[in-house]
């Protein structure tokens, strides 16, 4: 199958790749970004597992093709720390305990950061909202909502 | 790597273009949102050589206003059009309906012709390869009968988008754009009662975007049920248009998703037309859906459920219009 150069910028930092017209994106971040953190959970768009932010809104990359995504800025979770510095998503994720056997946590906390990118301070319900796409077989959910609050400093 | 077929994908940056592109090659596929689509394809139910995405095609990308009628581009997300002012403040049923498509992250990308161009769902279609040559394959798709009626020639997959039924009872118009030129035709008129063909679009037509008159006279909401409140498809939704005039009926429409190949623009509501909005008047409203409606075992709720449900949420919503109305 004859590729194309794909253009974007992953994680703040532009890239070009040489990539075929049917390749999905989780498959792009995976196996040619080298990019493990996005989970493949379900057979296809029904799990949140897999989200990935593209220009700021969160996006299910196994049921996005990669040259969907040509010229956009796309985040995974290897975006969020800094220096080695987590995010403060990713610090009430641990600290509230709102990740436990961790596979729905990074599409969990981008699904979580493409919200407070649009609502910065949510109300309980707008964040039940903005998760109801990512399932977690875990937590029950009320660690999640938590952390979310502790992020957008909402609770302590 | 996930199992993929080969294809090319073009992005024309017109109409002209797309329907440029489709008419050399007819079996071109649409790409939007892709989440109806992409799934689709992972189960090898669809298998496109070429697929043309219009997700950026500028003039399928706005909403605007003229003398109070509102177009709607295509290709415009369910996030935008729930997000819009002007849809917000005089169409708040399809943000009711947008609202209750999938979930948030899905809506983001999901597009209001996606949403109305929706292929038919049935348990027996929407499974993985493996599946449904476990069952050799399905009337819809690849096989010989209907497992969900074994003794007919015919396909009950469901249509069960959210947004129709909605548009449906605001009375809304689709653009089509095709190799044979430009058309606009009433949105219950681009369906038909076929699982396997539900879509009355010609060879290469494709739809450009939804009209929909001022509607700030009526009254309009929609409900859904669903197996759970966020990401499930409806097992059945109804929206309803209601219009009062001096404590009667000026005008009444009622449309139905999820109980038919199609989405339904109810009959004989006409009738109802110079009576009060009253418990007699819904009783009589309820009575017509049995004879229009024909769930089938498409769901793993079963088709009984989804009659009860139906009645029980058109009696809802029309007590909560006529409040509505009066207030
Ligand atoms: C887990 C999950 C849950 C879902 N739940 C719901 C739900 O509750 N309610 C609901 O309504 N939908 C639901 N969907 C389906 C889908 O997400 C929405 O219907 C969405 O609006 C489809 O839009 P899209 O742009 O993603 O469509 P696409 O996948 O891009 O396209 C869908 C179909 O329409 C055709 N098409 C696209 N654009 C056009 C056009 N302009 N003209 C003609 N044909 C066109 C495509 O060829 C394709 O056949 C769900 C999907 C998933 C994966
Ligand atoms: S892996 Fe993408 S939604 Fe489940
Ligand atoms: S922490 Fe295990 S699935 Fe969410």
């Amino acid at each position: 199958m004859a590729k194309a150069i794909l253009t974007l910028t992953l994680n703040g930092r532009p890239r070009e790749d040489a990539v075929s017209h049917n390749v999905l994106l989780i498959d792009y971040l995976r196996e040619i970004a080298h990019l493990t953190g996005t989970k493949m959970g379900c057979d296809g768009g029904e799990c949140g597992a897999c989200t990935v932010l593209v220009d700021d809104r969160p996006r299910l990359s196994c049921i996005t093709l990669a040259h969907s995504v040509a010229g956009k800025r796309v985040e995974t979770i290897e975006g969020g720390a800094r220096d080695g510095r987590l995010s403060q998503l990713q610090r009430a994720f641990h600290e509230r305990l709102g990740s436990q056997c961790g596979y729905c946590t990074p599409g969990m906390i981008m699904a979580a950061e493409g919200l407070l990118r649009r609502t910065p301070k949510p109300s309980t319900e707008e964040i039940r909202q903005g998760l109801s796409g990512n399932i977690c077989r875990c937590t029950g959910y009320t660690k999640i909502i938590e952390a979310v609050r502790v992020a957008a400093g909402d609770a302590t | 790597m996930e199992f993929m077929p080969e294809f090319r994908v073009l992005r024309p940056a017109s109409v002209e273009d797309a329907v440029a592109a489709r008419r050399d090659d007819p079996d071109a596929c649409l790409l939007a949102g892709g989440t109806d689509l992409v799934p689709n394809i992972r189960r090898g139910i669809v298998a496109p050589r070429t697929i043309v995405d219009v997700s950026e095609v500028a003039e399928m990308r706005d909403i605007r206003e003229r003398d109070g009628e509102v177009r709607i581009g295509a290709s415009v997300t369910l996030a935008e059009l729930i997000e819009h002012p002007i849809i917000r403040q005089r169409f708040s049923v399809l943000v009711q309906a947008a609202s209750e498509v999938a979930a948030s992250s899905h809506r983001q990308v999901a597009t209001v012709g996606g949403n109305l161009c929706l292929d038919t769902r049935c348990v027996y279609y929407n499974q993985s390869e493996w599946w449904r040559r476990s069952n050799d394959y399905c009337f819809k798709h690849q096989g010989e009968i209907c497992h969900v009626a074994p003794k007919t020639v015919a396909c009950f997959a469901a249509y069960s988008g959210d947004l129709a039924p909605a548009f449906i009872v605001l009375d809304g118009a689709v653009e089509v754009a095709g190799p044979d030129g430009n058309r606009v035709m009433p949105l219950p008129e681009m369906y038909r009662d076929d699982g396997r063909d539900h879509l009355r679009l010609g060879p290469g037509e494709m739809v450009v975007a939804v009209r929909v008159p001022a509607a700030d006279s009526w009254h309009c909401g929609y409900v859904k049920a669903r197996v759970r409140s966020a990401i499930d498809f409806p097992l059945a939704g109804v929206a309803a248009a209601v219009k009062l005039q001096a404590g009667s009926l000026a005008g009444l429409r009622v449309a139905l998703t999820g109980t038919n190949a199609m989405p339904l623009l109810l009959q004989g509501t006409e009738d109802l037309v110079g009576a009060p909005l009253d418990d007699d008047a819904i009783d009589r409203l309820v009575a017509l859906i049995p004879k229009q409606i024909q769930p089938m075992t498409s769901t793993v709720t079963p088709p009984g459920y989804r009659r009860r449900v139906v009645a029980n949420m058109t009696r809802t919503l029309l007590r909560r219009l006529s409040a509505e109305a009066r207030r």
